[in-house]
């Protein structure tokens, strides 16, 4: 069985199954749009956290808020379930896809064969579509891959009960009501009053502070954690900004052609300044990530080029603190 | 990032012929979507981790070979997990697989438990007790 499924490529895994999966039933909604009203962007330092032995950076909210909100705010109702045992899970995936429904899977990383081999860590908070099954293999739209592509019926099984941290268990979800008169502008007011709440957020942790505390450590691991670590720390910082689809520099572009779209929306010129501005505060991001793999790469052993890494940082959340002050004034 | 500016280097993708979508501007600032294979600083970061893990697997196998740790130990870094991705797989504490990682507690694991970890390894019980080292 096989439903009339559109693959679209997305940068980012989450926006793009909930951008896919509405715009199979009818609500033409881009990648960009789905992030900036489902308040995508985020930042976040878990310090007891550890990923790959390394504390956890994160640039994006917790898996599965994104479409939550993004429903909340358009007034559309998304089914989810979770399951306990395997064999319910794929009965309801199978009873979803007989009924020509695409539903939406959060799976693990690891046992994805068709990623590249160095792509695949123990990382649960991954977004699929799964569109159709033959005998052997499940159809699978996956929104970073540029085409379809399949998994066989144990693999799906084995990537939806992956364990550990934000383990899926079986989840699986799609849209079931979407109202005929949705209030965009609301919506995309609301999700930038979000975004700007919490990257301004009163927590040491959090958004442009917790930005500003991880260059301070910056500063500090090489003396305190030894320079191996230290370049593991910065390593795991640039993986997370741009390989393991948290993204940071990759997300504030995004974040910009929401900005852009919205402007036309709302019929609001300072939100296409700012996002004029936001791209150029990615391209921080991106030169950021270029002298941190410089320094690691080459194991640099001053202690200076940390520093002048820290200093880079609080640049960055510096024009963000601005940035996003500005964009609160301007939908107000 | 303008389109013109989207890193086209060869990256752990490319090997694989894939590509992923980025988000750049176009000559008169629009935003638009682009393709790129690759670009180095990721791929140096990913090159880091993957590095990082293989010294850990090196050194377990070391450990086991000289009896300080069990094959436990060995196969979580083979298959690139810590204690808590190990312990929950298993379904057990993880104070509980930390101690099995002890060659005397691994000795006499009964077959049950045994069986548990191969499954999460993928292996069979034979390959769990005794690591190839060739």
């Amino acid at each position: 069985m096989e439903t009339n499924f559109t693959h679209h490529q997305s940068a980012h895994c989450e926006n793009g199954v909930a951008s896919n999966l509405l715009k199979h039933n009818g609500l033409n909604i881009s990648e960009p749009m789905v992030f900036g009203i489902g308040s995508g962007l985020f930042f976040v330092y878990i310090p007891f956290l550890k990923v790959n032995y390394a504390p956890a950076i994160s640039y994006r909210p917790m898996p599965g808020l994104i479409f939550n909100k993004l429903a909340k705010r358009l007034g559309l109702k998304i089914k989810r379930q979770k399951f306990s045992s395997e064999t319910n899970a794929i009965k309801a995936l199978d009873e979803n896809l007989k009924n020509n429904i695409p539903s939406g899977l959060q799976v693990g990383v690891y046992n994805l064969t068709y990623f590249p081999d160095e792509y695949r860590f123990h990382f649960n908070a991954h977004n699929l579509v799964v569109y159709g099954k033959t005998e052997t293999d499940y159809l699978i739209s996956d929104p970073v891959m540029e085409n379809v592509t399949t998994l066989t019926h144990a693999e799906l099984n084995k990537v939806r009960f992956a364990k550990g941290a934000f383990a899926p268990r079986g989840q699986m979800y799609y849209p079931i009501q979407i109202p005929v008169n949705i209030d965009l502008k609301g919506a995309i007011i609301k999700g930038i009053k979000n975004t700007c709440r919490d990257m301004l957020a009163p927590m040491p942790i959090i958004g442009v502070r917790g930005i500003r505390y991880v260059a301070k450590l910056i500063k500090k691991w090489p003396v305190k954690e030894g320079i191996k670590k230290a370049n593991h720390y910065l390593a795991q910082i640039v993986r997370m900004q741009e390989e393991i689809g948290t993204g940071g520099g990759g997300f504030r572009f995004i974040y910009a052609a929401f900005l852009q779209e919205a402007s036309v929306i709302l019929d609001n010129k300072e939100l296409q300044v700012l996002s004029l501005e936001m791209t150029a505060i990615g391209d921080m991001w991106r030169d950021f990530a270029v002298e941190a793999s410089r320094v690691y790469k080459n194991r640099s052993t001053k202690v200076d080029v940390y520093n002048t890494l820290s200093d880079e940082l609080l640049a960055i959340a510096d024009k963000e603190e601005v940035f996003f002050k500005k964009l609160r004034l301007a939908i107000k | 990032m303008k389109t013109e500016e989207v890193p086209q280097d060869k990256g752990n993708l490319s090997n694989k012929n894939m590509k992923e979508l980025v988000y750049a501007t176009d000559e008169k600032g629009n935003y638009t979507t682009a393709l790129s294979t690759g670009w180095e600083p990721k791929t140096i970061a990913l090159s880091n981790s993957i590095e990082e893990i293989s010294e850990r697997i090196a050194i377990a196998k070391l450990q086991v070979e000289n009896n300080e740790v069990s094959p436990i130990c060995y196969y979580m870094e083979l298959c690139r997990m810590d204690i808590g991705v190990l312990s929950s797989y298993v379904g057990m504490w993880q104070w509980r697989v930390k101690r099995h990682f002890k060659p005397k507690v691994f000795a006499g694991l009964s077959e049950s438990v045994l069986k548990k970890y191969a499954e999460t390894f993928n292996i069979t019980i034979a390959e769990l007790k005794q690591i190839k080292t060739s």
